[in-house]
């Protein structure tokens, strides 16, 4: 490798994504047609909602190939950088990918520029990001991010969703997508309030999943044998946090002791 | 018509490199150390804007002396470099040697090839999980690398400087010592330079990010360490 040095008026910038397009590592259009035969990897359900101190924002483990299950334990929420989380539904390959571009392309920002984007900023970076991708998105391979940060200068949380053709939405309080998106949303919208606190708005995010895997095949929910629990995470002041598996997995216990005791689990 | 001039190619590369030494010596210095938990630098620099010391990738670091822009150019380079072989390969493949071999290959070629040398000297390094791995390049405006094992002194009045951090060095050295020796250093015996003064960075081993290791150290935080 060599140093990429470039002329004034060939930077890339403190773009990550155009500096690859310079060196022709760019991401190749999807030409082929997937429908023709093959399986496609997807990933499912996946909440976000606003609470007092910021965002909480969950996801279940499945990936779906098909009618049959690809994976169980992949994640689907994960930090964008200090003071933002994406989560991905949609054809997994291509939805990790672009997680894993649009960390770089924040990262790359931040030390190119030596100050981080505005939350705005960040999501219509990945608005862009979407866009890109809808020629695979009209082949059947949609990626659907959910993007939701602490807004240091507003100083509160901010969830924003999207479309395939990359239109970007700012949500007030709380969003759901995925295949198991609406159920969820509909659990999740029963009970939400402004200014919850922080175990309240986990559970929330809990309930809102075991909702979804209720009613969605694809997707999965608590699974105490092989103990994997969704991942549930906070954005706050002091940045993305994930909450302890454990704890995950007691609230999971809690819940559905609850729905037992009241006879609506037979 | 004219003739072209014969300049012995001893005095052509002296003249070179006085240039460029000139134009370093005329910047304040840089002082770059090993710590018991990391690496530290700390540059005399006024400016809380124009950074000589950043951050590259997870566990590098990056300084220059001399004239900004051509520093942070190289800075931005080796940014830019970095993040493409960690997105190509594996966080882990990139190292501050191949950094530093790079950015001396360019200031050479730059050195040789070109008409006006780049004015400046710059310092890679990388904290490691072992203390005894950490690393600091130091590279000057023709390409020569230096591998320190202690400390590394960059800009103007180098040699002052690095007579002073030879008394004050002491292997392992806290965060706490090795900032007021750095800057003692930096300072000399007829001033005291004040946090607005100076730029402060650290690579951290033990960093409360579990990735980055770098971390500016600033105004609140720098007035106890000196205190």
């Amino acid at each position: 490798m060599s140093l990429p040095l470039f002329a004034p008026h060939d930077d890339p910038g403190p773009s990550f994504v155009h500096l690859l397009d310079k060196l022709g590592l760019g991401f190749p259009e999807v030409t082929a047609d997937p429908s023709a035969g093959l399986t496609i990897t997807h990933g499912t359900t996946i909440v976000a909602l606003r609470y007092a101190d910021g965002v909480v924002m969950a996801g279940d483990r499945r990936a779906t190939a098909g009618s049959s299950i690809a994976h169980r334990a992949m994640d689907k929420v994960h930090p964008a950088d200090r003071h933002s989380g994406v989560a991905i539904a949609g054809a997994a390959g291509f939805a990790l990918e672009m997680v894993k571009l649009f960390q770089l392309q924040l990262e790359h920002y931040e030390k190119v520029e030596g100050a981080a984007l505005s939350l705005e900023g960040k999501a219509n970076q990945l608005a862009q990001m979407v866009r890109q991708n809808l020629p695979s998105a009209m082949q059947g391979l949609a990626v659907i991010p959910l993007f939701a940060g602490y807004d240091l200068r507003r100083r509160q949380g901010r969830i924003y969703t999207y479309d395939v053709t990359g239109g970007r939405y700012e949500e007030s309080d709380f969003h759901a997508d995925g295949s198991g998106g609406r159920d969820a949303r509909t659990a999740v919208k029963m009970q939400w309030r402004e200014g919850l606190d922080h175990d309240t708005a986990i559970e929330l995010a809990v309930q809102g999943l075991y909702e979804a895997a209720d009613e969605d095949s694809a997707t999965g929910g608590p699974d105490a044998v092989r103990g994997i629990y969704p991942t549930v995470a906070t954005i706050t002041e002091h940045g993305f946090e994930r909450v302890p598996e454990i704890e995950v997995a007691e609230r999971f216990a809690a819940l559905i002791a609850r729905k037992t005791a009241q006879g609506l689990n037979r | 018509m004219s003739m072209p001039f014969y300049v012995a190619p001893e005095q052509f590369m002296k003249d070179k490199a006085d240039y460029a030494r000139k134009g370093i010596a005329r910047g304040r210095a840089l002082v770059g150390t090993l710590y018991t938990d990391g690496v530290l630098i700390a540059a005399e620099n006024p400016s809380h804007t124009l950074h000589k010391v950043s951050e590259i990738y997870d566990r590098i670091a990056f300084a220059g002396v001399g004239k900004y822009n051509e520093f942070d150019q190289l800075r931005v380079a080796g940014v830019q470099h970095a993040d493409v072989k960690g997105y190509q390969y594996s966080r882990e493949d990139v190292d501050a040697r191949s950094l530093a071999n790079l950015y001396a290959r360019y200031l050479g070629q730059v050195f040789t090839h070109d008409m006006k040398p780049m004015e400046v000297e710059i310092l890679v390094a990388e904290v490691t999980p072992h203390a005894d791995d950490d690393q600091l390049f130091h590279i000057l405006y023709d390409g020569t690398v230096f591998d320190e094992d202690r400390f590394t002194v960059l800009g103007g009045e180098a040699e002052a400087i690095t007579t002073r951090m030879e008394s004050a060095y002491t292997t392992g050295w806290s965060l706490g010592d090795a900032v007021k020796g750095a800057v003692k250093a930096l300072a000399g015996p007829e001033r005291t330079l004040e946090p607005k003064d100076l730029e402060v960075a650290v690579l951290e081993r033990s960093s409360t990010d579990a990735r980055r290791a770098f971390r500016r150290i600033e105004n609140g935080e720098l007035t106890t360490l000196l205190a």
